[in-house]
């Protein structure tokens, strides 16, 4: 099975018909395993008390924040070096779905910021850098929507998630930089490597049901928009056999 | 049982759950619609060049 | 490298001519740095604080706002197609374009920025800091425009969507720009470390710029 054999959006087709139910499945037991870890097996936090189960899903959306934005650049490095024809579908599908998971982390980071901070948003260098992602994920979203003809939008997107990927290191790095310059004293830090495991693996748990959900919904956003593709496809025949 | 900061708790996930239904939402409403239009266009006996061939197999 | 220099004129005559617009763009500075006084009240000790942001934020606004009509005149009289047909390498042109965009409408900008910094109270290093920070930075604004540019190309009212693709990559010019010209005059930082940065940025984006602003340009065509 080769990634080529399945430019072919019939067959690709197919291949999501029969995937789904399982990957859905799957997801769905991660959830409900995952969910029972962080309610009833996961200890609350000696600093931060319960609040701390935020975190589960926090992190995860964060994470998809930045695993979808990769998700894009790789279908973007398809649409322009190999023009894929699903690339493109793939990179337009993911957009919406990346900017609501960004908006997610943004939303849970707030809530979890205020029992802790005090204040609903505080410009630390990881609130900012997310803050960026997610307008540059609006920015995409704007562009695409803009330009008409799906092939020239597709590789303008393509153009501008890569100039992104090429970015987002330099704007994460020079945030940073900004942040310990204005905040020296950090206020709250997460554990990094320290986090316990009896906390690690339900967040792990949880970040794998996450990722679950994202592939759940990108392919079945990628079969809505080949059938919209075949529409159009299938329109432009009637309408030339109108003439 | 969620400790002093109850709500913020709740708000989270009550959040995550609305962004996920939403997004559940679109994509079903997106696709229901769409393969409506196909049934439409396939009943007025419109076909793609390339399913004559492939017999139709667009779900 | 005749047809480059050609190009450079070319560009230049177009901006400085009647109805290039050079100019709009130092105009477009005066009264954003005329406004904020209004927002923040006539504290001259706050204004001589914020003065660097003051204007950065403003620089970077007036090269965004000028930026639209880089690749777009050509467009509309079909020069565009013939210079991406053309045998001169697409990159060059559009660094060349660039170049000849930041003379006509960034350079004045940084030429009228000590002017401003008086009526923002600022003090002289830091008027000099923050003319050297905005030499080094604006082309960098311009470069990283570019490729907004060249991707709202083929859109009607594309200097509203140029702003928004643009402006989160500007990020980390502005924050490296600013300190550099705040660090010259209080203490926690060199001016030298966020000023080299911001030379690296600039470079950086010298050649980000051309090179996904030529890609966009050729996808835009076929």
């Amino acid at each position: 099975m080769r990634l080529i054999d399945y430019a072919n959006p019939t067959r690709f087709l197919g291949l999501v018909a029969r995937l789904l139910p399982w990957i859905a499945g799957a997801t769905a037991v991660t959830f409900a395993i995952g969910l029972w870890l962080v309610f009833a097996v996961a200890p609350a936090d000696y600093q931060q008390g319960e609040t701390v189960k935020i975190m589960y899903v926090h992190v995860p959306c964060a994470w998809l924040s930045m695993f979808c934005y990769m998700t894009m650049a790789g279908s973007a490095l398809g649409t322009l070096v190999w023009r894929h024809p699903l690339a493109d579908v793939s990179a337009k599908c993911a957009a919406p779905i990346g900017a609501a998971f960004t908006f997610l982390a943004l939303a849970t980071g707030s809530l979890w910021g205020k029992p802790m901070w005090g204040t609903w948003w505080v410009w630390d260098a990881r609130l900012t850098s997310v803050l960026v992602l997610f307008i540059m994920y609006l920015g995409l979203i704007a562009l695409t929507e803009t330009i008409e003809d799906p092939v020239r939008a597709a590789r303008a997107g393509a153009v501008l998630t890569l100039v992104g990927v090429v970015n987002i290191p330099i704007i994460k790095f020079s945030v940073e930089w900004w942040n310990t310059l204005h905040q020296p004293a950090s206020v709250f830090r997460m554990g990094g490597s320290t986090i316990d495991p009896a906390m690690l693996v339900p967040l792990l748990v949880m970040a794998g049901a996450f990722t679950g959900l994202f592939v759940t919904v990108h392919l079945m956003a990628m079969r809505n928009e080949i059938l919209r593709r075949r529409i159009r496809a299938m329109r432009m025949i009637e309408a030339s056999r109108a003439e | 049982m969620l400790g002093t900061h109850a709500g913020f708790i709740v708000a989270a996930y009550g959040f995550a759950v609305v962004v996920i239904a939403g997004l559940f939402l679109w994509v079903g409403l997106d696709g229901r619609a769409q393969r409506r239009q196909l049934a439409e266009l396939e009943a007025r006996g419109i076909r793609r060049r390339s399913d004559v061939a492939a017999g139709g197999e667009g779900r | 490298m005749t047809a480059l220099l050609a190009l450079f004129v070319r560009e230049l005559k177009l901006a400085t001519r009647v109805g290039g617009g050079a100019l709009m763009g130092s105009l477009f500075f005066l009264i954003v740095v005329t406004v904020v006084p209004f927002g923040v009240g006539p504290d001259l000790a706050l204004l001589a604080r914020i003065g660097p942001a003051i204007l950065w934020i403003g620089a970077l606004l007036a090269t965004l706002l000028s930026l639209d009509r880089l690749f777009q005149a050509d467009r509309d009289d079909g020069c565009l197609d013939l210079i991406v047909a053309g045998e001169t390498p697409l990159e060059l042109v559009v660094l060349v374009k660039c170049l000849a965009h930041w003379t006509a409408t960034g350079l004045p900008l940084v030429v009228v920025s000590p002017l401003f910094a008086v009526f923002l109270n600022m003090e002289p290093t830091a008027i000099a800091a923050t003319t050297t920070t905005l030499l080094v930075g604006t082309p960098a604004l311009t470069f990283i425009g570019a490729i907004g540019a060249a991707l709202t190309v083929s859109l009607r009212r594309g200097g509203l969507l140029l702003a928004i693709l643009v402006l989160p990559l500007t990020v980390p010019v502005m924050i490296f720009g600013v300190s550099a010209a705040t660090a010259a005059v209080s203490e926690p930082v060199p001016f030298l470390t966020p000023f080299l940065i911001l030379s690296a940025l600039g470079l950086f984006a010298a050649v980000l710029g051309p090179v996904a602003g030529a890609a966009a340009l050729r996808f835009a065509g076929d």
